[in-house]
């Protein structure tokens, strides 16, 4: 029952780590653990109570989406953290952290450096041009047909391959944390966030993601207080102690193994730092506040919860080394340190919550730790709902004829079947190696949305037909590339050690380029009607942009 | 083809300078976070030696004080950006939408 190694050393070796992501790996089921099952029962209850009143709430297709733009940046702030903190990052990075130290900071800055480029180049500009989706941005000035069918195929990608992850993680959470079985999760999952978006919509999907941010901030803080406090504050004293104990010493304060040659350290930057500023369920955040001005309050939030939770798992990886490698007996399989953590190596934030809080707090943590996934799979879900029933059914095939309610109907469709579509992959993918998946997500989202999103925003010359041709060439390239890569090649479809094709951590450097050199040229080579037209678009487009005038407001609520 | 109030806010100076300050003012802020992240990853990426030299007397290396100071950065960057962008130039922009609006 307890015996389990989690392969992240193994990981870690093979050079792909990064590029990897923090996944959650395989886990063993442990005891029940019914303080835990109890707290996370107290927190669906209160969600779906939520989800109710947000049912009342909820009335037009702007509520739907938007939760009715009503929401405050301070608010919006807590959700888009809430929506972006996973479980992974959470147990993933303190667990790095608890392995190898200071890779484990190298990692959570990675995760970090997106939000300010939103900030400066993206915030205000979805907010004064967009109504519902990304997607309302994109071909603003455009034809709508095409745009759009790109923008949908971006956005249920993306949405796909997260979904995955996110899914085969809370099925392999609740094996070690509730000590239940892996479909349990899955189905668990699938069905409170169709609830969740389904009768909730955006309002119900914003409070749990507020509420599992707060959550989430403030055992973190306990956790990384507890451990502080038991070094007087200094961090010295904690560095010192965790430098003597663990079987790395030195090592644990220098760079790893995490990056190796330069053109992978760049790539996979890149696809960090520009992902972020193309997740469809992130972008659709910037919809849900009135003006430009809460827009920015609340990237600006988000930044300072994402940066401080990222400092507190660095704090909660060092603390775990202190506190569990002292007490083997209690933490270590067969209470050898040789054997690894009970549980697997992500279990280090779990077990140190037990050190500092006793078995109450453990339960606390580890019904956070699954809240959290439910709050990310019910922005995906919402971001996915969205991409089919406003851009493909309303815009596409309706031809932006569609009434509110038959638009309603149809995202409520998407939603139901979204879910089915989420717990069938959650369970098909139990065995498979998913650790790939975040991180292609994010090198789609860099590759294939963020380039189109941009240009259409930035550059006056752009076309319809350079937008539509560079995303689906950034987005082919991310995907086919990754496949190249050695994180599938090797690790997923079982090719020996060293053939892959593609060397680098993640393709985002050359399919990024890619997209953007495609968008120019095929834009400048654009001498259609159509062209005429997109670039005649600029100049009403860009007032919009910078002032605001005609944007979408807040649905009076 | 344009509306007159974006045709006049086109051809007013006013607009013009604040889009101006406002987008080389992100633009500034952007390449400095470019600067300082890649900077970070590829000094790791082709020294890594630099990090991990002590400070001090203890076990603190360079590279903890520095990797924290990125994340410290990053949130002071955004709220700089933010704040400058919430107060100076949207006052200047609700007086320049005013003026077109009347």
């Amino acid at each position: 029952m307890k015996k389990s190694l989690i392969a992240l050393g193994a990981l870690l070796a093979s050079g792909a780590a990064l590029a990897a992501g923090a996944d959650l790996g395989n886990t063993t089921q442990q005891a029940t653990n019914w303080t835990a099952i109890v707290m996370f029962g107290i927190f669906v209850l209160f969600t779906l109570f939520i989800t109710k009143w947000a049912a009342g709430k909820t009335k037009t297709a702007a509520d739907f989406y938007t939760a009715g733009g009503g929401i405050t940046g301070f608010q919006n702030g807590l959700a888009i953290a809430g929506d972006y903190m996973s479980a992974a990052s959470f147990l993933g990075i303190s667990g790095l952290v608890f392995a190898n130290g200071f890779d484990g900071l190298i990692f959570s800055i990675g995760w970090l450096v997106g939000w300010p480029i939103i900030t400066f180049l993206l915030a205000e500009r979805l907010r004064n041009l967009g109504k519902f989706t990304f997607a309302d941005v994109a071909s603003y000035r455009f034809s709508q047909t095409p745009v759009r069918i790109f923008a949908a195929t971006g956005s249920l990608v993306v949405v796909a391959f997260y979904m995955i992850a996110q899914m085969v993680g809370a099925g392999q959470l609740i094996k070690v944390l509730f000590g239940l079985d892996y479909t349990i999760a899955v189905v668990l999952v699938g069905i409170l966030m169709m609830m969740y978006v389904l009768f909730g919509g955006m309002t119900a999907t914003t409070w749990v993601q507020v509420i599992k941010a707060v959550m989430l901030l403030a055992g973190a803080s306990f956790m990384a207080g507890a451990v502080m406090f038991a070094f007087g504050f200094s961090p010295e004293a904690l560095f010192a102690k965790a430098v003597e104990i663990h079987p790395k010493h030195d090592a644990l304060m220098a760079p790893g193994g995490l990056i190796k040659d330069p053109i992978s350290a760049i790539s996979v930057g890149m696809a960090l730092m520009f992902g972020t500023a193309g997740l469809p369920h992130i972008l659709m955040r910037f919809f849900t506040v009135p003006n430009a001005k809460e827009a920015r309050k609340s990237v600006g939030w988000a930044t300072v919860w994402i940066g401080y939770f990222y400092i507190l798992t660095f704090i909660i990886g060092f603390g775990a080394i202190v506190f569990l490698m002292q007490d083997p007996a209690a933490y270590y399989v067969d209470g050898d340190l040789a054997k690894g953590l009970k549980g697997g190596g992500n279990m280090a934030a779990i077990h140190l919550a037990n050190a500092v809080g006793g078995d109450l707090f453990l339960g606390f943590i580890s019904a956070v730790a699954f809240a959290t996934i439910l709050a990310v799979v019910a922005g995906l879900t919402l971001a996915g709902a969205s991409a089919v029933s406003h851009d493909l059914y309303a815009t596409v095939i309706k031809q932006g004829k569609a009434d509110a309610a038959s638009e309603i109907r149809v995202s409520k469709i998407t939603t139901v079947a979204l879910a089915i579509l989420a717990i069938f992959l959650g369970i098909a993918f139990e065995k498979q190696n998913v650790a790939y998946m975040v991180m292609l997500a994010f090198a789609i989202a860099c590759s294939a949305n963020f380039p189109v999103l941009f240009m259409s925003l930035m550059w006056k010359d752009c076309t319809t037909k350079g937008a539509v041709t560079g995303g689906f060439v950034g987005l082919i390239a991310s995907a086919g590339l990754t496949i190249l890569s050695p994180t599938v090649w090797e690790a997923v479809i079982g090719n020996p050690k060293g053939s892959a094709p593609f060397p680098y951590g993640s393709p985002a450097l050359f399919s990024m380029t890619a997209a953007f050199a495609t968008i120019w040229i095929v834009s400048l080579l654009d001498k259609s009607a159509r062209a005429q037209i997109d670039r005649e678009g600029y100049p009403a487009q860009q007032v919009r942009c910078e002032t605001g005038i005609g944007a979408a407001g807040a649905s009076g609520h | 083809m344009l509306d007159p109030t974006t045709a006049k806010l086109l051809a007013d100076p006013k607009y013009q300078e604040l889009v101006a300050v406002r987008n080389s003012y992100s633009w500034i802020c952007t390449i400095l976070m470019l600067i300082v992240y890649f900077g970070f990853i590829l000094t790791l990426a082709f020294d890594k030696a630099i990090f991990a030299q002590k400070i001090g007397d203890g076990v603190m290396s360079l590279g903890i004080p520095v990797g924290l100071g990125v994340i410290l950065f990053t949130i002071a960057i955004t709220g700089i950006y933010v704040r400058k962008a919430n107060t100076d130039f949207d006052a200047l922009k609700d007086a320049l939408v005013k003026d077109v609006q009347k």
